[in-house]
């Protein structure tokens, strides 16, 4: 393998996908339609890395149950942000129930 | 919020703060990574340049894995193109309030995208507050994501194999629960609602798909479906509105 040459591909694609469109998106101006899209992304993009994290944890297994910690977890984090709206105490009551709940019932 | 304008000390380091949580998420990964790169053909100085040069946690695995596998340069770096496309949508979602800074700004910032900065720095973005500082919370965010990233990986390349399983401690759930916390706090109309539900099931069902591109078919369909509700029930004010009940004090 050609070392130089591998991480240089790789810095080229990988700048090349961040940079470019936050240089020139801002310059040009957005139609209405999709500036109200863009508002949507960071929802949708964060709970499409949250959902298989949570709900299968291994190997692309759903696991729908009280052994999953992080399904458990990631429910209480849920339920503590939506009435508390503070996110500070939902990963703090997030992390300490995961925890528990793996050194109660262990981890998978 | 602010009585006064924050300075851009203030930002910075208030950027850094509400990135915490998440560097912890990263710290077993970083350091997984720099261990099991070192065990691969790949030489150290390589290893270390991908964090440096590179910086992309998931593409780095990948890559890796790939390298491993031995499968041909071009494969791998198609490969990541592939893997770091969602930034693409991160950086279209930023642009809009980062139109005018200068290319000093824009080139370190773009190189320093990462979904955990992103998710952050687009919560300070959206806050009502007029700082022209904002800029500094980002650079904040990612100076200390950055330097994170590169101790990690070097104690992953020094200490190797002796670390017994960092993804044990469980500091992975850090990123997870952080992302919950501000989902549910982005959640305040129908529109985004029927978003994350169809993102969310599409992601779980799409998780087979290689190089992360189940995650971007569910972010688009996710925002198609946003889109699609608001406009059958539009929501007043929805232009104006900011969705980030999340506060800067509980950041």
């Amino acid at each position: 393998m050609n070392e130089p040459l591998l991480i240089l591909g790789m810095v080229l694609v990988t700048f090349g996908v961040r940079y470019p469109v936050l240089a020139v998106v801002g310059k040009i101006k957005l139609p209405e339609p999709v500036f109200r899209a863009l508002r949507f992304v960071p929802p949708a993009v964060l709970t499409a890395i949250i959902a298989p994290a949570v709900l299968m944890p291994e190997d692309n297994q759903l696991l729908l149950s009280p052994a999953n910690a992080y399904l458990v977890a990631g429910v209480v984090a849920g339920l503590v942000s939506w009435r508390s709206r503070s996110l500070l105490l939902t990963i703090v009551v997030g992390m300490v129930v995961f925890l528990g709940w793996r050194a109660v019932f262990g981890a998978m | 919020m602010h009585p006064t304008t924050p300075t851009r000390r203030e930002e910075f380091w208030a950027g850094a703060r509400a990135t915490l949580p998440l560097i912890a998420g990263a710290i077993p990964f970083g350091i997984i990574f720099g261990a099991v790169a070192v065990t691969s053909s790949l030489s150290v100085p390589a290893v270390m340049s991908m964090s440096l040069f590179v910086f992309a946690g998931s593409a780095q695995f990948i890559a890796v894995g790939l390298v491993a596998g031995g499968l041909s340069l071009g494969v791998i770096v198609l490969t990541t193109f592939f893997v770091n496309l969602r930034h693409a949508l991160y950086a279209a979602s930023l642009a809009p309030y980062m139109k005018d800074l200068p290319q000093r700004w824009l080139l370190p910032l773009g190189f320093w995208l990462t979904d955990e900065s992103y998710a952050v720095v687009i919560l300070r973005y959206n806050q009502p507050d007029a700082s022209p500082y904002k800029h500094w919370f980002f650079l904040g965010s990612a100076i200390a994501m950055y330097t994170n990233w590169q101790i990690c990986t070097l104690i992953g390349i020094i200490a190797g194999r002796q670390i017994a399983d960092p993804q044990s401690w469980g500091l992975d759930f850090a990123m997870i629960v952080t992302f919950i916390g501000i989902v549910v706090s982005l959640i305040q109309n129908k529109a985004v609602l029927v978003s994350v539900i169809v993102s969310g099931a599409t992601a779980v069902f799409a998780n087979h798909l290689p190089n992360k591109l189940g995650l971007m078919l569910a972010a688009l369909l996710g925002i198609l479906a946003g889109v699609a509700v608001e406009s059958i029930w539009p929501q007043p004010g929805a232009e104006t509105e900011t969705p980030g009940a999340v506060t800067g004090e509980t950041l």
